[in-house]
């Protein structure tokens, strides 16, 4: 099974030689295949983009998918704690995965950097020395909305998340920074694929604006049926509705809409542009949200390795911490709870030719941390 | 709660309702004639929306969209009745719903392989767009009224062809009797292929026509498969018209459940304390209806009694 | 031919040679997979007295694998937080203990079994595959969406259960705990079989007037047959939850049901030892071809299809031929 997952940074001759003892081994577990494979997808390539670009032999990297089951995501780490004796782990898309994996592998001294989830359990009590989120709190973009929404003078609007933990999470991020009233508020099923009913309730709430968290192929149902509803209020959203892989599916019923996240492509810097050009030119599609998370992980690693020797775990995690990397957003540096603090732009659907993407209209919450450092006792 | 939301959210039911009853027909069809249970039916109705998606895509025309998914469900069912599916018309159902179990693995990665792990894009055609203004006020997506209407007149049409036609005679037949129809001289085997191809069409026109709607991507399938076997345990394995009776109570149950049950534990919790233990109610309702009228009629509303 | 007891007799050496070779060669992970196969293969051996024997087709039993995992989880999340599970109307703490868990896993999902089986059993057929799938779904969407004990995002213990003596985070002493389980639940599968209320039950499966006529119902059969089914595969539920440290709704998912229906059909329906052979074979499969291609499940579903349409009798058919196959 290594022909496969074996994968070299750069050289494969360093195999074997001096230098490659003293490397770091990373497993990345991550969704491949499946409904929800296109994230992991976006994660693996901009990960493995950084580790080419990085010219580094001493990167090792091998790849498991997950197949979004908790269970087998579990059981790659004990592999890859127990058998490949890994230094970090990353890779995880989902928040329940995390859940699964991450608070067991942190205690067996290996470091975990989450090109995604960003679970309120792992940033508040639950928070962990060896444990570095390089995307969001799970929070932070629902809180951008909320203040977008704020700043806008919307001032009556409807919220809907589907019935999970992070769609709670969602409607209590928003509400968080949100000033106005609430028309109404709507838990949906996980899954669902018809929204006929909520739209319908939308309608008669008299709101003035809709903010919705629907990942996935949810959000790409409910955006064509409220396109067809005939109901034209502003929408606001979390950039996951919106990113580069599903925009094309939704056409053109997402134009004009509001969405926060902490990347976009035409966030203006040396890094993003050559970062840009580079995935465009190495995969042949425009790089996503998630590309740019798995991106930005590597250069954290690739840093660290830098600054410090990963045999020496406390020097490692200082120069983890320290975060001294060329990010695709700009400024990113961590908070106490080694959660990101940044910006948190809003972005608008636009298209460009054929083709449907985002641009950055505001900046929703600037050096934006979290609601749960407080709590984190490290 | 105003009375023209409560009709907008019976014209919600309905049409999910009738949505259903395209998916469900093809699965009971294919149960009654040849004693079938085919998991894979919900990979079909995937199939459908794929080839609308990706020929509608090229084309530019809806229509297209539609003839393309009817074809390469068709075909698809064909083909995998010929290769697969008649080996197993004399076996259990445990070897049935394993071999089928296994054809949506095939079938889900196949389609992955060949499209990607992106969802594709699919919208409605230009004419149905937006919302159309009906009598008393009721604002109501034209694309949605469409699908009612088109259901319905399905249903018609199938009706018809099981009572009147001389194909629909045979369906009858071979229901009733197995080997008696083979020793009448009708070519059996060349009937079920027909049959299996009619319920896949109808599973991939459903497809099409929800994926307009929808997300077209792999996996879309299956919750709708779980729905279908929801309806035609409720309606009696192999009925038509107990698949259709039990389509629209399904989708009026559901779609009821959602709005109505937060509203109800509104009354005496708190909002969000409400909206989470409707929701997840409402999320279980049909399931509870199903076992409901399994416990009182164990073979569904109209099925034969064994 | 060989015989089926002497092929029975090569699975269990070679699941217990397999983890001490890996203790010997430093490989824990290999045991951490046996173990995860063994708890599998534990819980088909549950759906196996009720599919195999008295032939009722379940596609809801991981309701009662996700319950026992859940009574794990519940449990111990209390005892890691220090506080109680209910304290009234009488006060019962969580436990990290694993045979407390265990009967609390036994306890529940017999009732759980106990309640579906009296309003499932009532059908037949087809009807009691969908009305069992519908029981595991309200499970599914309920664990879901009910926010107290973590929904979608589970439960994780960050240390595994207790058990008297043994050091049960070493890979070793949990996975003997695991196959001590699967040896004791083959026996009792094997003495119901050969008991007469299993004879009843195959009987009532061939053919149900026949057992009506002497005066025997075959519901109250398979009702015991369901209950004793379930409790099985609720203990499994966990050991499974203790092995990953774990607990989230997929283990209450239709998938994982149909999972435990392709085990026992790989290694051989009727078979004592099928669903062991199933699950050690899934599990190698899926270890393997994992890494072979992104696209392995096609070659799984491939696989699957084989056995079904050509290697009927599954893996220990082939092996034991099918001289004491069942009907």
């Amino acid at each position: 099974m290594k022909l496969k997952a074996l994968m070299m940074g750069a050289a494969m001759a360093a195999l074997g030689t001096a230098a490659a003892a003293e490397g770091v081994k990373v497993g990345m577990i991550t969704t491949l295949s499946g409904g929800g494979a296109g994230l992991g997808i976006d994660v693996r390539d901009g990960f493995m983009l950084a580790v080419k670009q990085s010219g580094r032999s001493d990167i090792e990297v091998l790849i498991e998918d997950d197949q979004r089951k908790p269970d087998i995501a579990v059981q790659l780490a004990d592999k890859m704690i127990q058998a490949e004796d890994v230094d970090v782990l990353t890779g995880i898309i989902w928040s329940n995965l995390a859940m699964a994996v991450v608070p067991a592998a942190v205690n067996q001294d290996v470091f975990y950097l989450s090109p995604n989830a960003g679970p309120s359990a792992l940033a508040g009590q639950g928070c962990h020395q060896n444990y570095f989120n390089v995307a969001w709190q799970n929070d932070n973009l629902h809180e951008a909305a909320g203040a977008y929404a704020s700043s806008q003078g919307l001032a009556n609007t409807f919220i809907l998340a589907p019935n999970y933990p992070a769609g709670q999470d969602a409607l209590t991020g928003f509400k968080r920074f949100y000033e106005g009233e609430l028309s109404g508020e709507l838990y949906t099923q996980l899954g669902q694929t018809d929204y006929a009913a909520e739209l319908a309730q939308i309608r008669a709430s008299g709101a003035d604006s809709v903010f919705f968290f629907l990942p996935g192929g949810m959000g790409i149902s409910f955006l064509k049926q409220y396109a067809d509803s005939g109901i034209d209020l502003p929408v606001v959203g979390p950039a996951f509705s919106f990113d580069q892989g599903i925009l094309q599916a939704v056409g053109a019923a997402a134009l004009g809409v509001k969405n926060t996240s902490q990347w976009s492509k035409d966030i203006d810097n040396p890094t993003n542009a050559a970062f840009v050009e580079s995935f465009q030119a190495e995969y042949g599609r425009l790089p996503s949200l998630y590309a740019s998370q798995g991106f930005d992980t590597a250069n954290l690693l690739i840093s660290a390795m830098g600054a410090a020797d990963v045999g020496d775990m406390a020097a490692f995690r200082d120069a983890l911490r320290a975060a001294d990397f060329a990010s695709t957003r700009g400024d990113f540096s961590f908070g106490p709870n080694h959660h990101p603090v940044q910006d948190i732009y809003v972005r608008e659907v636009i298209q460009e030719g054929d083709v449907f993407t985002n641009k950055i209209v505001a900046t929703g919450l600037t050096g934006h941390s979290d609601a749960y450092a407080g709590d984190c006792k490290m | 709660m105003s009375a023209l939301l409560f009709i907008e959210q019976l014209l919600n039911g309905l049409q999910f309702g009738v949505m259903l009853f395209l998916m469900s027909a093809g699965l009971t069809l294919i149960f009654g004639v040849m004693g079938l249970i085919n998991l894979a039916h919900g990979s079909i109705y995937m199939i459908g929306a794929f080839a609308a998606a990706a020929v509608a895509g090229a084309t530019g025309s809806f229509v297209l969209g539609l003839g393309a998914a009817l074809a390469a469900a068709a075909a698809a069912g064909a083909l995998v009745e010929l290769t697969v599916i008649r080996r197993l018309y004399d076996r259990d159902h445990l070897d049935q719903v394993l071999a089928t179990f296994a054809l949506i693995l095939i079938f889900s990665e196949g389609t992955r392989w060949l499209f990607g792990s992106f969802p594709l894009f699919l919208d409605v055609p230009d004419a149905l767009r937006g919302p159309a203004e009906l009598p008393f006020g009721i604002v109501y997506p034209r694309y949605r009224l469409a699908i009612i209407l088109i259901g319905l007149v399905v249903a018609a049409g199938l009706f018809a062809l099981i009572a009147k036609t001389r194909i629909g005679v045979r369906i009858r037949a071979g229901e009733a009797d197995r080997e008696m129809i083979g020793a009448l001289g009708v070519d059996i085997s060349k009937l079920y292929t027909l049959v299996f191809a009619l319920g896949a069409a109808l599973a991939g026109f459903a497809g099409a026509m929800v994926g307009a709607i929808q997300s077209v991507e792999v996996g879309m399938g299956e919750p709708v498969l779980i729905l279908a076997f929801v309806v035609i345990v409720i309606g009696g394995i192999g009925s038509i018209r107990g698949a259709f009776v039990a389509s629209i109570l399904v989708g009026l149950t559901d779609t009821l459940g959602r709005f109505l049950l937060p509203i109800l534990f509104g009354t005496f919790l708190d909002a969000s304390g409400a909206n989470i233990v409707g929701t997840a109610l409402a999320s279980m309702a049909i399931y509870i209806l199903m076992a409901a009228v399994l416990i009182f009629r164990p073979t569904g509303l109209f099925g034969a009694a064994t | 031919m060989i015989r089926e007891w002497q092929v029975n007799a090569a699975i269990m050496a070679l699941l217990l040679a397999v983890p001490l070779w890996a203790l010997v060669a430093d490989e824990p992970f290999t045991i951490t997979l046996t173990t995860r196969a063994v708890i599998l293969a534990l819980a088909a051996v549950g759906l196996n007295i009720a599919l195999g024997l008295g032939g009722l087709v379940s596609l809801g039993h991981a309701a009662f694998f996700g319950i026992g995992g859940y009574a794990m989880g519940i449990l111990a999340h209390h005892a890691q937080t220090y506080t109680p599970v209910m304290e009234w109307p009488f006060l019962i703490e969580g436990t990290k203990s694993m045979p407390l868990i265990w009967v609390t896993a036994i306890v529940t999902s017999a009732l759980a079994a106990l309640l579906i089986g009296l309003l499932s059993l009532r059908t037949t057929g087809v009807y009691f595959i969908m009305i069992t799938l519908a029981f595991g779904q309200m499970f599914f969407y309920f664990a879901i969406s009910w926010p107290a004990y973590g929904g979608e995002d589970g439960l994780s213990i960050y240390l595994r259960n207790d058990f008297p003596r043994l050091n049960t985070l070493r890979p070793m002493p949990f996975f003997v705990i695991c196959y001590v389980i699967l040896a004791l639940a083959l026996l009792v599968s094997w003495r119901i079989a050969k008991s007469s209320f299993g004879l009843a039950l195959a009987a009532a499966r061939q053919n149900e007037v026949r057992v009506r006529t002497v005066g025997i119902d075959p519901y109250r059969l398979r009702l015991f047959a369901f209950v004793i089914s379930g409790a099985i595969t609720g203990l499994a539920g966990a050991l499974f939850a203790d092995l990953n440290r774990f607990v989230s709704p997929t283990m209450f998912s239709w998938q994982m049901s149909g999972e435990f229906i392709v085990f026992i059909i790989l290694g051989g329906v009727g078979r004592l030892f099928g669903p062991v052979v199933g699950a050690c074979l899934f599990v190698i499969l899926e270890h393997w071809l994992g890494g072979v291609s992104d696209y392995w499940l096609i070659f799984l579903g491939a696989i699957l299809l084989l056995v079904v349409l050509f290697a009927r009798g599954g893996l220990i058919g082939g092996l034991a031929g099918r001289e004491v196959a069942h009907d």
